[in-house]
Formats: C-alpha cells, sequence, structure tokens
C-alpha cells in the first residue's frame, strides 16, 4: 500500500542542538514519532521556518494534507538542504513529531526522497534548559 | 591556407587549456549559510584597530531559549516580561499564543537582540569615523560612531539604537548604545526592557581569524542590576568573497506560518 501510517517508537532521545529556535515545542508532542508516506503539495521556504505539506492517508483511509516544519532556510542549507528539496508530486515517507492536539502539523525529524536520499531535519525534542542570567564579566 | 587552419585549430587548443581559469573565476560561491562547527582558532597576529571582514560565530551565536533572568526582575521587570508570550525559555507559550513580534508579525528584530539571539554572520566594515555592522540576520546594519561624538542624552527609540565605539586598545573595540525601541523583546525568552536600556559590546580581536565578543545589559527599569548574557563569544573571520545569505523574517513568512501551523497547532 503505496499511502500508510505507522506510529514510530515514542520516546526516542537523540542528543543533538538544540532544535527549538523561533517557535517553543510547547504544542508537540514531544518524543513521539509518527512515519509517513504522501505525496508532497508544497515546499514553501521561508522564514522563520520552511516547511512541507504533503497528502497521506491516517488509518482510516481518509487524506489529509499535513503542514510540517523545519528550522530556517540558512539552518537547512548547513543540513544539505535546499529551495528545490522536493517539488510538487514527490512521493516522499517523511517522520515527523506531532502536535498533541491530533491536528496534520508538527515537525520534520527526517525525510526519505523518491530516490532514497535521506534528509535529516532534527533530532526529537529534548528538554531544553535555559541559562541563568550570567554576571556581569569585568 | 592549410598553415592558418593550423595555427586556428592550435589557437583554439590553448584557448580550452587556458579558460578554466576564467570559469573558475566566475564560479565563486553564492549564499553561504556561515559555519557548520565552532570557529577555529588562529595564531596569526591581529591588525591594529582592524575589525573589517565577514565575520561567523557559529551555533555560538544563536541562544534559542534565550536567558533565564527572572531573579533580576524589578517589579516592572516581572509584569512586562508576564505580558511576553514567548515561543521559548522558562515562561514558553504554546505556539498558537506566542506574540514574540519577530517570528509572529515580523518585525525587526531590534538590537540587542539581533546580537543576544541571532548572530549569524555579519560583515564589519571600517571607514575613517564610523564602524559598520552589516548583519545577515534580517539583512540589517548598525552605524557605530567612532568620532568621538557623545550617545544622544534623550533620543527617539529606534529599533537598532544609537551606539558610539572607541578603541580601548590596538585589538579591543568598546560599543555603548541606548535609545533602543522598548517593543523589541532582548532574547527568545521574552526577556522585556525599557528605553532606559544601556549595552555594552567588547570586541576584543585576538588574533587575525578571531574575535571575541562580550556583551553587558544594564537596564535598572527592568533588571536590579547588570547581566552579561555574551562572555567571550568566539567568532571566527570568514573569507573575504563569503557571499552571505539572506535571512529575513517578513510579514507574510510570519503570516503564512501562523496560517499552516500555528493556528493548527493550538491545544485542546
Amino acid at each position: 500500500m503505496f499511502f500508510s501510517v505507522s506510529i514510530a517508537a515514542a520516546g526516542l532521545l537523540l542528543l543533538s542542538v538544540p532544535v527549538v529556535a523561533h517557535h517553543g515545542a510547547a504544542a508537540l508532542d514531544t518524543g513521539k514519532e509518527i512515519t509517513l508516506k504522501g505525496r508532497v503539495t508544497e515546499w514553501i521556504w521561508s522564514n522563520p521556518h520552511c516547511f512541507l505539506k504533503f497528502d497521506a492517508k491516517d488509518d482510516t483511509g481518509t487524506v489529509r494534507n499535513w503542514a510540517v516544519e523545519t528550522q530556517n532556510p540558512t539552518t537547512m542549507t548547513l543540513r544539505g538542504w535546499s529551495r528545490t528539496s522536493f517539488k510538487f508530486g514527490d512521493e516522499v515517507t517523511v517522520t515527523v513529531e506531532p502536535v498533541k492536539n491530533g491536528e496534520p502539523v508538527g515537525r520534520i525529524l527526517h525525510v526519505i526522497l523518491p530516490n532514497g536520499q535521506k534528509l535529516i531535519a532534527a533530532a526529537a525534542t529534548t528538554p531544553a534548559s535555559t541559562p541563568p542570567a550570567p554576571e556581569p564579566a569585568r | 591556407m592549410r598553415l592558418r587552419f593550423i595555427a586556428f585549430i592550435i589557437a583554439s587548443v590553448v584557448v580550452a587549456v587556458l579558460s578554466p581559469a576564467l570559469p573558475r573565476a566566475q564560479m565563486k560561491p553564492w549564499n553561504n549559510a556561515g559555519l557548520t562547527g565552532p570557529p577555529a582558532a588562529s595564531s596569526a597576529p591581529a591588525p591594529r584597530r582592524d575589525l573589517s571582514g565577514v565575520w561567523d560565530a557559529g551555533q555560538g551565536g544563536i541562544q534559542p531559549t534565550g536567558y533565564n533572568v527572572a531573579a533580576l526582575f524589578t517589579p516592572l521587570g516581572a509584569k512586562m516580561a508576564g505580558a511576553n508570550k514567548p515561543g521559548n525559555g522558562p515562561r514558553i507559550a504554546d505556539v498558537s499564543e506566542d506574540n514574540d513580534p519577530l517570528s509572529t508579525l515580523g518585525d525587526p528584530a531590534g538590537f540587542p537582540r539581533v546580537v543576544l539571539y541571532e548572530l549569524r554572520p555579519f560583515q564589519i566594515a571600517q571607514t575613517p569615523n564610523q564602524v559598520l555592522m552589516l548583519y545577515m540576520f534580517e539583512k540589517r546594519w548598525r552605524v557605530i560612531w567612532t568620532d568621538g561624538r557623545a550617545l544622544p542624552s534623550d533620543p527617539d527609540p529606534r529599533w537598532y539604537g544609537y551606539s558610539v565605539g572607541r578603541w580601548e586598545d590596538d585589538y579591543t573595540l568598546v560599543v555603548q548604545s541606548v535609545g533602543m525601541d522598548d517593543r523589541t523583546w532582548l532574547d527568545n525568552a521574552g526577556n522585556p526592557h525599557s528605553t532606559s536600556l544601556r549595552v555594552e559590546e567588547r570586541y576584543h580581536r585576538v588574533n587575525q581569524n578571531t574575535m571575541e565578543l562580550t556583551a553587558t545589559i544594564d537596564d535598572p527599569v527592568m533588571y536590579t542590576k547588570p547581566w552579561t548574557p555574551i562572555n567571550k563569544l568566539p567568532i571566527r573571520l570568514m573569507p573575504n568573497d563569503t557571499d552571505l545569505m539572506e535571512m529575513i523574517t517578513s510579514a507574510s513568512d510570519a503570516l503564512a506560518y501562523r496560517r499552516e501551523i500555528a493556528s493548527q497547532a493550538k491545544r485542546k
């Protein structure tokens, strides 16, 4: 079956640079991963975050249009992504960290392109610590 | 005739052999996004009173979570911080409530947020009476006057304030800034500032390839004492033909993000 949805392992924690930048992870079901196969409808290369839209069927057979974000173009460029990474109709396998409310929205962890290339966007969210106020350096 | 033809062939071969120099010259890279790793050190001596060049702090220039300075808030600082709904930091809000003026409205990051949070690659150019900071983030610039003028005493606020600089020694430029628009946040954690904010930046050139930045925040209206979010941050000199990307959080891009992502991510 071309379209399929599978719930992948939960709680996968990878060490990485922080993935949270302009927008936080408060709405995300952190630690949960969903892998979806679908067709690209739009790839938006913009600040503050790029996002990919694609159609995928859920377990009931209903097609939903997902909107999943990455980081900004400069960060994604450093990770090997580009404005032309996707085109309309591309068949892709997208692993996302979804939002908690069940809407087809989330953050991309990685994507497998039609040619088999894997593009990594981010590690699963880890609790981010905020540094305390440093003392004046004199 | 035959000799001319042979000469033409020989000339064509010579041109073909030598021509790669031309394409190489025309194949300069564009859209450099900056360093992927930490800045590298160099032991070559630094030039005197010269910071010109393209610089990159790598990941060290980006502080995504902001700073936890709640212990330093004045009562007004705590109140103002409470009105800010950041997408990060200790007071992180739901993405649907996020009111970060930079990422949700496309407002300018302003100074000092462009340095405290988004110190992406930037270029420094110097004239006889100015140091110009040209930031990849937002493609904006600051003018730091080095002609000995005083800071304005009661300035009209600006998104990027008013800055003067002086050479403390041959390798250290000290910049003082005032008059920053209080609509901007200090960082990603939604920490506020008033128009009384004063910022000191110290750019110390360690050697040819490296300088260190230390920045101190002094805003007695919002904070009970000064604090130093950046302390000797290493910044690396990039090749002088580096072409920086644009990184502009436009209002239309922010609107698309709200429509496609934020509005659907609301907690139920």
